[in-house]
């Protein structure tokens, strides 16, 4: 049989990576890709779209496309569907392969073949890849990989991607010019024999020309006759592990018994009650470390060489409009954004080294009953736990998470997290409060802590009422897989690291330098006519915006000078304190202490001070819950592919930041504070 | 199978094989998927530091169950606590 003729005949042969997850699919796809990849979306859906071009062994280029990874094509989840999708050549942004390579653990071969069966039935031209074939080997299991081949009439191949082993094998294979579909054929129960046998003779089960055995996985008529019979998926599965252990008798030989596994003596460790704890507070700790201190000297770099940019622009244009675009609203708003990228670089390198040696899979599983508690996953975890340094890689991280609906509570909660902007606002605001230098440093510590824990009260609130909420459909799946430990590959998690950071940077180069050159705007037109930069900020849109909303903020505590902070603190949150600075004349090179001054000599139209410090606790509980942040909601809306949801979070934590300023300045009121 | 112990109810360190599920969720019907059939050998090999979810070892494979989702899973706990699980 050659090749199907219903794929678009490219000159590139497509070849696909399929597998389950955790059976080193990426290592195989770098190995054989190296640098030449590209890695986006999926459209439509945010499942991760890796391709990559392969050279054959002929010098050929041949596209390589690593599929998301996937325990059945009866998909439960959006990487799962695009698995199915694409196998089946349902997808217009993807050809349908023309060769697919499955990637089994030749260590856990039964659960692996599962997948691996379902795509042979397909009857595509395919590979089979033993992968880990040195862990099957420490654990007792041998393999004949010649018998496989002949029972399943495809290539297969024993590999050790992680130290490259069987690479040459697979190129042979893929280069073969008439790569065989596999004949073996998993017996199926004969009534839904029966049904597709019709269904392939009418050509109308499926909706499109596919392999009979595609009735089984997408909607159709032969799904709706199937459904009648609600256990006829599992008298499936049970026929098709049988088929696996007939297999697996003949080529899989159990040479003893199972010894014990490095990943036994780690697990020891790594779960135990108190070592458990112990090492994940270690993990994190050093986690948080160099993200608050040791990113702190990249940043420094970032912040001066911006500001050494902005200088040189400013010398090297005539004044004006377009100067002032350029080196107060473009330079300083990407900047401030950038200036994240040593966090988000640690961050990620962190992550991806995690999840490349097993560990995310033991951090979920140690945080699971506490996640549990308000409806999360143990995977939640990690995500939320990011969002303390930034929501943006936090939010990103999510896609760790399977299952929809604890991926999209996640996002939504996420920003509640006090992340490193917010705490420009608190030190100010905890200054203006407590501004004795003799008051010990515990006071202002434990008011940052009381603000953290707010916050996260926060996440924890929500994504209660959330799950309450969104609980509808299937009941979801909450069983995991703790993958055996191995060695991070450092291409992969450098590959992770790069490939994240890329998506932000960019984000960083058009939404968010279009919202900074919008908020400049804002505040420098109209025009006023003189010099003064106050002045000019209150006459401008912005500052007409906060005198506008000053009638709903005055119950808050706020006047419209606070007003213009809070609408400027939509660019960034720390925003809110350069934007202070202008409004009360204070030089940008100024010490913070000198703008504490200035907030406390600030009085109201009836002569007392602005800053009460109720006023101060409000505006601080208000930045503890709002959203203001340009970039969170650009990065929600990649991830949830539609405006809906960012739109909906923006107005839900700004509600909630205002009823809970409100409860705080009126309750505050009432007892007698300010 | 209805007076049988269920997954949730064995201490670390049993062994036993699975009889079948309580419940026609389709949920569990991801549970088959991954191995997890009547029949099946498997090992609880411990239980998370806060008590839920417990590890189970099946065919070489190591899976994080809900004690919530393990309770609707009946089992025949084998009689000999010999400690670790034959596998296959």
């Amino acid at each position: 049989m050659s090749r199907d003729t219903s794929s678009p005949s490219p000159d590139r042969r497509v070849v696909a990576l399929a597998g389950n997850p955790n059976c080193g699919k990426t290592t195989i796809f770098n190995a054989l890709t190296g640098l030449r990849q590209k890695v986006g979306n999926y459209p439509g859906v945010t499942v991760e779209r890796k391709e990559g071009i392969a050279i054959g062994q002929h010098g050929e280029e041949i596209r390589l496309l690593d599929l998301p990874g996937a325990y059945s094509l009866n998909a439960k989840s959006p990487d799962e569907e695009i698995l199915r999708d694409v196998l089946l050549g349902r997808r217009d942004d993807t050809p349908k392969p023309d060769v697919v390579i499955c990637v089994v653990d030749a260590s856990n071969p039964e659960r692996h073949l599962y997948l691996a069966t379902q795509i042979l039935d397909l009857g595509m031209p395919a590979i089979l890849v033993l992968n880990m074939i040195d862990v099957a080997e420490e654990r007792g299991v041998r393999i004949d990989p010649d018998a496989l081949a002949r029972r399943l009439n495809v290539p297969v191949i024993p590999m050790r991607a992680s130290r490259r082993q069987g690479l040459p094998e697979l190129r042979i294979a893929m280069s073969l010019a008439d790569p065989p579909p596999s004949t073996h054929r998993v017996p199926l129960p004969e009534e839904i024999d029966r049904l597709l046998e019709e269904v392939s003779e009418t050509g109308s089960g499926v909706g499109h020309t596919g392999p009979p055995h595609a009735a089984l996985y997408v909607p159709g008529r032969a799904r709706e006759r199937l459904d009648e019979n609600q256990e006829w998926q599992s008298h499936l599965i049970a026929a098709r592990y049988g088929a696996i252990r007939e297999l697996c008798g003949d080529s899989f030989v159990a040479t003893g018994a199972e010894r014990q596994t490095l990943t036994d003596r780690l697990d020891r460790v790594f779960l135990h009650r108190v070592g458990g704890w112990l090492s994940l507070f270690a993990v994190l700790g050093l986690l948080f470390f160099l993200i608050f201190s040791v990113a702190g000297y990249p940043m420094d770099w970032i912040d001066s060489a911006f500001g050494a940019l902005a200088g040189w622009v400013e010398n090297a244009m005539p004044p004006g409009d377009l100067r002032d675009l350029i080196t107060r609203g473009a330079i300083p708003g990407v900047g401030g954004v950038v200036i994240f990228l040593p966090q988000i670089l640690i961050l990620f390198f962190f992550i991806g080294l995690m999840e490349d040696t097993g560990y995310l899979s033991r951090v979920a599983f140690i945080m699971d009953r506490l996640m549990s508690r308000v409806g999360l996953h143990g995977r939640s975890f990690v995500p939320l736990l990011s969002s303390y340094a930034c929501a943006v890689p936090g939010i990103m991280g999510t896609r760790t998470i399977d299952n929809p609906k604890d991926r999209l509570v996640t996002i939504l909660v996420a920003p509640f997290a006090s992340c490193s902007a917010r705490m420009p606002v608190y030190l100010i605001m905890i200054a203006t409060l407590v501004p004795d230098e003799r008051v010990p440093v515990l006071t202002k510590s434990l008011a940052l802590t009381g603000l953290y824990a707010l916050g996260t009260a926060g996440i924890f609130a929500f994504a209660w009422l959330f799950n309450r909420l969104f609980k509808r459909g299937e009941s979801s799946i909450h069983i995991m897989e703790l993958p055996t430990y191995k060695a991070p590959a450092l291409r992969t998690v450098l590959t992770h690291m790069w490939e994240r950071s890329r998506l932000f940077v960019r984000r960083a180069g058009t939404v968010i330098l279009g919202a900074s050159i919008l908020i400049w705007a804002a505040e420098n037109y109209p025009k006023s006519g003189g010099d003064d930069p106050a002045i000019q900020l209150e006459q401008s849109v912005a500052g007409r915006l906060g005198k506008a909303i000053e009638p709903a903020i005055a119950p808050l505590g706020f006047d419209w000078r606070i007003g213009i902070g809070l609408v400027a603190s939509f660019a960034a949150r720390e925003v809110f304190v350069s934007t202070m600075s202008i409004t009360y004349h204070v030089a940008e090179e100024a010490e913070s202490d000198e703008l504490r001054d200035r907030f406390r000599e600030a009085t109201r139209a009836d002569g007392g001070p602005l800053f009460s410090p109720l006023t101060c606790v409000s505006l601080m509980v208000f930045y503890v819950f709002a959203l203001q942040c340009v970039s969170t909601l650009a990065v929600v809306r990649r991830e949830t592919n539609s405006w809906r949801w960012p739109a909906f979070q923006f107005a839900y934590m700004t509600l909630t930041a205002y009823l809970a300023s409100l409860i705080v300045y009126q309750g505050g009121r009432w007892l007698g504070f300010g | 199978m209805d007076s049988a112990p269920s997954l949730a109810d064995l201490p670390p360190g049993s062994t036993g094989r699975l009889l079948g599920y309580r419940s026609t969720d389709s949920a569990y019907l991801r549970f088959r998927e991954l191995g997890l059939l009547p029949g099946t050998a498997f090992t609880v090999v411990r239980r998370a530091p806060l008590g839920d979810p417990i590890e189970i070892s099946i065919g070489g494979a190591l899976l994080s169950i809900r004690r919530d989702q393990a309770a609707h899973i009946a089992v025949e706990a084998d009689s000999t606590a010999s400690g670790t699980a034959v596998s296959r």
